[in-house]
C-alpha cells in the first residue's frame, strides 16, 4: 500500500466515523428541532412570545455557572432513569415503573442516611446509595417475575406498582418514619446526616460523575458480558434465545432488577445530593422523563447522557422561563412528548431530512398481553 | 334417572354453571348485607356502578381497538385530555351537552392520532400509546387554569317507577346520563361485535388480517374506524370524570383508570359483558375504599386502602392473563402485499 493510498483510507475512515455519528444523531437532533418548532407554534397560539420564552429557557439552563450547575444537577437523576428504561428496552421490556422504583430508592437512601450513625462519609455515602438501589431492584423484580412466570405485561404492572410505591412512601413519610423534630407537621423524613450527603465539587455535582461512570459500566455490561449478550438476545428474539438454551425467565427478572437498581440509584442520588431527606412530591416526573430520554438517546447508554442534559436543561430553564417570560413551565412537557413522537415516528423525520435507514430494527416492545 | 341429575354437557345450565353459582352467591351476599344495613349497602353498590363507568368505557375502548388488532395503552391519556377539553367547553360554552360532545370528539381525535401512528406509520404500538399519555399530561398541564368553576354537572335522572324499587332502583335506575350510556354501550358493542357484518369484519381483521384482506376487507380502513370509534367511547369516560362525577378538572385526575381499564378488558376476556362484570368488581373495590375512608372504623392507614384497586389489578392480571386468549393479530402492524 502506498503512502497516498494509506492517507486516503485513513481519511475515509475518519470521514466514515463522522458519517456514522451524523447518522446516529441526525434523527434525534431533527426530532428535537421539530418539537421545538411545534412548541413555538403552541406558545404563539396561547399568546406567549416564542423567541423570548426560548431565550429565557436557554439563559436559565446555560446562562451562568449557576445555571449550568443546576442543569447538571437536574440531569443527574435523569441519566439514571434514562439508563433504567434504556436497559430494560434491550431485553424488550418497557419499564414504565422507573418512577415508583426511584421513589423506593429515594426513601431507602434517606432512611440509611438518617438512621445509620457513626460512619465516615466514604462508607456512609455508598452504603445509602447502594441500599436505595437494592431496595428499588427488589421492587422492580416483582413485575419482572410476574412477566416471566405468569405473562402479566410489565407495562400495566409497572404502572400499577408506581401507585403502590407512591402510597407506601407517602405512608412511611407520614407515619413510622415521619420527622418529629420541632414543630414539623408535613409528611417528610428527618434530614440525612452530613456523612451521607453527596458533595458538589466546584459546580459539578459528584452525583453527575457517578452517573457518567454508571453509563460506562452499563455499556460494558451490555456489550462485553454474557448476561449482556443474553439480555440483547432475549430482546431481539426470545424464541431463539430459548432455543439456544438461554434462561429467558431468569434474564427477564434479572433485567428488571438491574433496571430498578439504576432507577433506585437515581432516587438515592436525588435524596443524598439535592433534597437531603425524603419528602413526597419531590422526585416527581423523573421516572417518566426516563422514557423520553431512553428513546431520544436511541437506547444507547452513551446516548442517554446528552438526552438527559437536554431534558435537564429544559427543567432547569423552565423556572426562568416562567419567571421572566410568564410562560407556564408545563410547555416543556409538551415539547418532550413531541420529541418522543418524532423520535418514535422516525419515518416522518427521515422523510423530512432525507436520511437513510442505517440500523437494524431494535427489540419489539409490543407483544401480546399474555406472553411469557 | 342419572341423565336428569347430571346435566347434559350441551345444556344451557351446564354452559353457564359457574355464572349461576357465583351469581347466586353474589345475590345472597348482597341481600344479607342489605338486610343488615340497607342504607350503606345501597350507597356502596350505587357508588360501585358509577365508579365502574369510566373503567368500563375505557375497557370497551381497549376492547374495540384490540378486536381490530391495535393495542391501545393510551387510554389514560385519551381519558385525561377529553376530561380537560370537556371541562373547558363547559366553562366557556356553559352547555353540558356540547361539553360532552367536545370530550367525545377529543377522544376520537386522539384515536385518529393513535391509528395514524400504529396503522400508517407502523410505530411500535406501546410507544404510540405512551406518546399519547405524555402528550395529554403535558397539554393539560400547560393549558390548565386554576380556579375555573362551572355552573353545574350532569344530574341523575330517575327512570319513573323503576327507580322506586328498593335496592335495585337506586343502583340501576337513578343514575346520571353517562352512566346509563355506559350500560347501553355494553349491550350495543356486544350486539355490533357479535351480531353484525361490521363486527365480524372487525374480528377477522384482528385475528387474521391477511385472510380478511384476501376476501376484500380493507384492513386499514377497519382499523382506523375502530380505533377512532373507541376513542369516542373513552372520550365519554373523560366527560364522566369532569362533567358528571367531580365537576371540575385537576391535574392527572384520571389516576391510572386507563390502565385499570386494560386489566379489566383482559379479565373480561375481550368481551363487553365480561368487561362490565370486571369493571363492577373494580367499581366495588373503589366504592368500598371510599366507604372505609369515610367511616374510618378500621384502623388501617388510608394509603393501604388507596392501594386496593392497583393491587387488585396486578393480581387479576397475573392470575388471569395466562389463561386468556387475546386477538391473534393484535400489536402487529399490517403490511399490504
Amino acid at each position: 500500500m502506498t503512502d497516498q493510498q494509506q492517507r486516503v483510507s485513513a481519511g475515509r475512515s475518519g470521514l466514515s466515523l463522522v458519517v456514522a455519528v451524523w447518522r446516529a444523531i441526525s434523527v434525534p437532533v431533527a426530532a428535537v428541532l421539530l418539537a421545538m418548532l411545534i412548541g413555538a407554534v403552541i406558545l404563539a397560539i396561547s399568546g406567549a412570545p416564542p423567541l423570548q420564552a426560548y431565550g429565557a429557557l436557554f439563559r436559565g439552563a446555560f446562562g451562568s455557572t449557576n445555571a449550568i450547575a443546576r442543569t447538571l444537577e437536574k440531569a443527574t437523576p435523569l441519566i439514571f432513569s434514562g439508563l433504567a428504561v434504556a436497559f430494560a428496552f434491550k431485553a424488550g421490556l418497557f419499564n414504565i415503573g422507573a418512577q415508583g422504583q426511584l421513589l423506593m430508592g429515594a426513601l431507602t437512601a434517606a432512611v440509611i442516611g438518617f438512621a445509620v450513625t457513626g460512619l465516615p462519609a466514604v462508607i456512609h455515602i455508598p452504603l445509602a446509595l447502594l441500599g436505595g438501589a437494592v431496595a428499588a431492584a427488589l421492587f422492580a423484580m416483582i413485575p419482572g417475575a410476574l412477566r416471566a412466570f405468569t405473562g402479566a405485561h410489565e407495562v400495566i404492572v409497572t404502572i400499577m406498582m408506581n401507585y403502590v410505591a407512591i402510597n407506601i412512601t407517602d405512608w412511611l413519610a407520614d407515619g413510622p418514619l415521619k420527622d418529629t423534630s420541632g414543630s414539623n407537621i408535613v409528611a417528610r423524613t428527618p434530614q440525612i446526616l452530613d456523612t451521607a450527603r453527596i458533595p458538589t465539587i466546584g459546580s459539578v455535582p459528584l452525583g453527575f460523575v457517578i452517573a457518567l461512570i454508571t453509563a460506562v459500566v452499563i455499556w460494558w455490561l451490555l456489550n462485553y458480558t454474557t448476561i449482556g449478550f443474553e439480555i440483547r438476545t432475549v430482546g431481539l428474539n426470545p424464541y431463539a434465545a430459548r432455543y439456544a438454551g438461554m434462561r429467558v425467565a431468569f434474564t427477564i427478572v434479572m433485567t428488571m432488577a438491574i433496571s430498578g437498581f439504576l432507577a433506585g440509584m437515581g432516587g438515592a442520588v436525588e435524596t443524598q445530593g439535592v433534597v437531603g431527606r425524603y419528602q413526597p412530591g419531590f422526585n416527581t416526573g423523573i421516572g417518566f422523563d426516563g422514557i423520553t430520554i431512553a428513546l431520544l438517546g436511541r437506547t444507547h447508554p452513551f446516548g442517554v447522557i446528552p438526552a438527559s442534559i437536554l431534558v435537564g436543561a429544559m427543567d432547569a430553564g423552565s423556572n426562568q422561563m416562567q419567571f421572566s417570560a410568564g410562560v407556564a413551565k408545563e410547555i416543556t412537557d409538551v415539547i418532550q412528548a413531541l420529541i418522543l413522537f418524532f423520535v418514535a415516528a422516525d419515518m416522518i423525520v427521515r422523510w423530512i431530512i432525507r436520511a437513510r435507514t442505517t440500523e437494524a430494527a431494535g427489540p419489539a416492545l409490543t407483544t401480546g398481553w399474555g406472553q411469557k | 334417572m342419572q341423565g336428569i341429575l347430571q346435566l347434559e354437557k350441551t345444556s344451557v345450565l351446564y354452559r353457564y354453571r359457574n355464572l349461576f353459582i357465583y351469581g347466586t352467591l353474589l345475590i345472597v351476599a348482597v341481600l344479607a348485607s342489605y338486610i343488615s344495613n340497607p342504607v350503606i349497602t345501597t350507597a356502596v353498590l350505587a357508588s360501585a356502578v358509577r365508579q365502574a363507568t369510566p373503567i368500563v368505557l375505557g375497557a370497551l375502548c381497549g376492547m374495540i381497538c384490540e378486536r381490530s388488532g391495535v393495542i391501545n395503552i393510551g387510554i389514560e391519556g385519551q381519558m385525561l385530555l377529553s376530561a380537560f377539553t370537556g371541562f373547558l367547553a363547559n366553562v366557556y360554552l356553559d352547555n353540558l351537552f356540547l361539553a360532552v360532545l367536545v370530550a367525545v370528539l377529543t377522544g376520537a381525535l386522539l384515536g385518529l392520532l393513535l391509528a395514524f401512528m400504529s396503522v400508517t406509520l407502523k410505530i411500535d404500538q406501546i410507544i404510540g400509546g405512551t406518546v399519547i399519555n405524555i402528550l395529554a399530561l403535558g397539554l393539560t398541564g400547560y393549558f390548565y387554569i386554576s380556579g375555573l368553576t362551572t355552573s353545574g354537572k350532569l344530574q341523575p335522572i330517575r327512570l319513573g317507577p323503576l327507580a322506586d324499587i328498593p335496592l335495585i332502583g337506586p343502583i340501576f335506575f337513578s343514575n346520571p346520563p353517562i352512566t346509563y350510556a355506559a350500560i347501553i354501550l355494553v349491550f350495543l358493542s356486544h350486539y355490533v361485535l357479535f351480531h353484525t357484518r361490521w363486527g365480524l369484519r372487525t374480528r377477522a381483521v384482528g385475528e387474521h388480517p391477511r385472510a380478511a384482506d384476501t376476501v376484500g376487507i380493507d384492513v386499514y380502513k377497519i382499523r382506523y374506524a375502530n380505533v377512532i370509534i373507541a376513542g369516542a367511547v373513552v372520550g365519554l369516560a373523560g366527560a364522566f370524570l369532569t362533567l358528571e362525577s367531580v365537576g371540575s378538572f385537576e391535574r392527572a385526575m384520571t389516576n391510572g383508570r386507563g390502565f385499570v381499564a386494560l386489566a379489566v378488558m383482559i379479565f373480561g376476556q375481550w368481551t363487553p359483558f365480561g368487561a362490565w362484570g370486571a369493571a363492577l368488581l373494580f367499581g366495588f373495590a373503589m366504592a368500598l375504599q371510599t366507604q372505609l375512608q369515610f367511616t374510618g372504623q378500621f384502623n388501617i392507614p388510608h394509603q393501604f386502602i388507596g392501594m386496593l384497586p392497583y393491587v387488585l389489578t396486578i393480581i387479576v392480571l397475573a392470575g388471569f392473563v395466562g389463561r386468556s386468549r387475546p386477538p391473534a393479530a393484535e400489536g402487529v402492524p399490517y403490511e399490504k402485499e
